[in-house]
């Protein structure tokens, strides 16, 4: 006997409801977990102050300071390389293969896990470049790591922009470089934010390729030349090393309560800038 | 009355790979008259205007020989494509606003030109809105997206952002082909008027429609000019069957 389709239609929408309800749950119940275990330790003292006894007291400044000098500085060096290589692949070369050699090039690298790019860092910059553990080996090695997300979704953002709206432009007497700025970034905006946000959630949640460029120390970064450790490895240690679950999810939920913070503020500029040009 | 020739076209051929689209066309567009380019598709009349504004550079495959002087000055040869379409703008027939306000799609095409002073952006967006019909409808909603405008009113704001180039040619590509009979009549109209300053190319399927407003009209097909000549003279007494044919419907 074949089933009504009304029942099929049904079935099927409580199972999709289902499994969007599990993906969902999944999420509050990690968040949840970090909360409970993490918040009754986490209090001003805890952002501000240093770590003391390796972590089992006081509290993780320069970890949160770590972290943000970390991701911007990765980003700040990225974005530009990537968004550039996106805008020639894009706008300024016809598909040839020197254009399909680079591209195979960037799927490459997307593919390498990250604790190659840890290895090659410290091989190059820490030792040969001789930079030791240091924020710059970390930001260079991030930097390498995450280009292939930049350029890739700032591409596929590029690529989306309707060709018409370029043509309006060309019609209009404007050169390439005005079109690219002028109608083709402004458009492509939310789309490279988006790849922007992905590649500082990369950087804030590695642990093994900053551990072998950057180092681990506790204290606050002042210079390039120092080494530090982010809110990702200090959990990473403090909770491998035993030295205090009860810091190591404080640290969690700081960790996981900037990234939320990050992605607001993201979506709150995107808006900005779509209500702005649509 | 001798007319000045704006466009002069000599044995221009074009081809894109092996098809050829344009089999030696020559032809004079006269200056600030409308001149209507109709001819059923495939009869390279859109090609043709591409080439005017070199906006076929941006086509894969193309090559082509002859020459087309605007003003005398050979613009197949050598010649640099932003400038010249700065001087000759262009109507697509579908309307593509640029996704930002009504008065920043105006503005954008004098801002190339660097004029940014506040006033005078002003005075050039409210005189193109006017020409182009359009200012009574939007002058109070400038900031607002221009997407949020009725086709027909996208359209006519197309048409006023090549106004607001101060082109010398205005090239419209079938210009109201998803258009209603209101908003054709506000393009016919605004049309009618603009002719006294510009030099005005109306490429059009509808025969009525080239009938109406331009005071030359060429027929082409198959990348050949059939007949060119004064509109009234082409439509009440066309020299040639084909022409004939086509302007009675008998194909196109």
């Amino acid at each position: 006997m074949r089933i009504k389709p009304s029942i099929v239609d049904k079935i099927f929408r409580i199972g999709f409801n289902a499994l969007a309800f599990f993906t969902v749950g999944i999420l509050v119940v990690i968040i949840s977990i970090i909360f409970v275990k993490g918040f009754s330790h986490v209090n001003l003292e805890f952002i501000f102050a240093s770590p003391e006894d390796m972590g089992r007291h006081g509290g993780i400044f320069p970890s949160i300071m770590g972290t943000i000098l970390l991701a911007l500085l990765s980003i700040v060096f990225a974005t530009p390389l990537g968004l550039g290589t996106a805008i020639f692949l894009t706008e300024y070369t016809k598909e040839s293969a020197f254009t399909k050699i680079i591209r195979f090039g960037v799927e490459s690298l997307a593919g390498i896990p990250s604790i190659i790019y840890g290895l090659f860092g410290f091989i190059f910059f820490v030792i040969q470049l001789g930079m030791g553990w240091s924020l710059l080996s970390g930001v260079l090695t991030m930097t390498i790591m995450i280009l292939p997300t930049i350029i890739r979704t700032s591409e596929e953002a590029i690529k989306a922009v309707p060709r018409n709206l370029r043509i309006v432009s060309y019609s209009l007497g404007a050169t390439r470089w005005e079109t690219v700025t002028k109608v083709v970034l402004t458009a492509a905006t939310p789309g490279i934010l988006t790849g922007i946000m992905l590649s500082i959630g990369r950087v804030v949640g590695e642990t093994a390729a900053v551990i072998f460029t950057m180092g681990s120390s506790l204290r606050l970064p002042t210079s390039l030349m120092d080494s530090g450790r982010t809110m990702a490895v200090h959990f990473y240690i403090l909770a491998r090393e035993g030295i205090s679950m009860d810091k190591a999810y404080a640290t969690a939920l700081v960790l996981v309560l900037s990234i939320t913070a990050i992605n607001i503020l993201a979506y709150y500029i995107m808006n900005r800038v779509v209500s702005r040009y649509s | 009355m001798i007319m000045d020739v704006k466009i002069r076209v000599e044995d221009l051929k074009a081809s894109f790979g092996k098809q050829q689209v344009l089999k030696g066309i020559t032809i004079d567009v006269y200056q600030n008259v409308v001149t209507g380019f109709m001819g059923p598709s495939g009869s390279g009349k859109s090609t043709l205007i591409s080439i005017f504004n070199r906006m076929i550079d941006f086509e894969n495959g193309f090559k082509m020989s002859g020459h087309v002087r605007i003003d005398g000055i050979d613009i197949i040869e050598k010649v640099n494509g932003v400038e010249l379409r700065k001087r000759i703008g262009t109507v697509f027939a579908v309307p593509i606003p640029l996704p930002r306000s009504i008065y920043e799609n105006i503005a954008y095409g004098p801002r190339l030109n660097n004029i940014n002073d506040k006033d005078e952006l002003y005075e050039i967006v409210k005189e193109s809105l006017k020409k182009a019909y359009l200012w009574d409808e939007v002058k109070d909603r400038l900031t607002t997206s221009a997407l949020k405008l009725s086709g027909g009113q996208q359209q006519r704001l197309c048409l006023a952002r090549t106004l607001a180039l101060r082109p010398e040619i205005i090239m419209l590509d079938e210009p109201c082909s998803g258009l209603d009979p209101i908003s054709t009549a506000k393009i016919e109209e605004a049309l009618s008027e603009l002719k006294k300053d510009y030099t005005i190319i109306l490429v059009s399927n509808n025969t009525k429609q080239i009938a109406r407003i331009s005071d030359y009209s060429a027929f082409f097909y198959m990348g050949e000019l059939i007949e060119y000549s004064p509109t009234e003279a082409l439509f009440t007494n066309p020299k040639i069957k084909k022409t004939e044919d086509y302007i009675s419907g008998k194909f196109g």
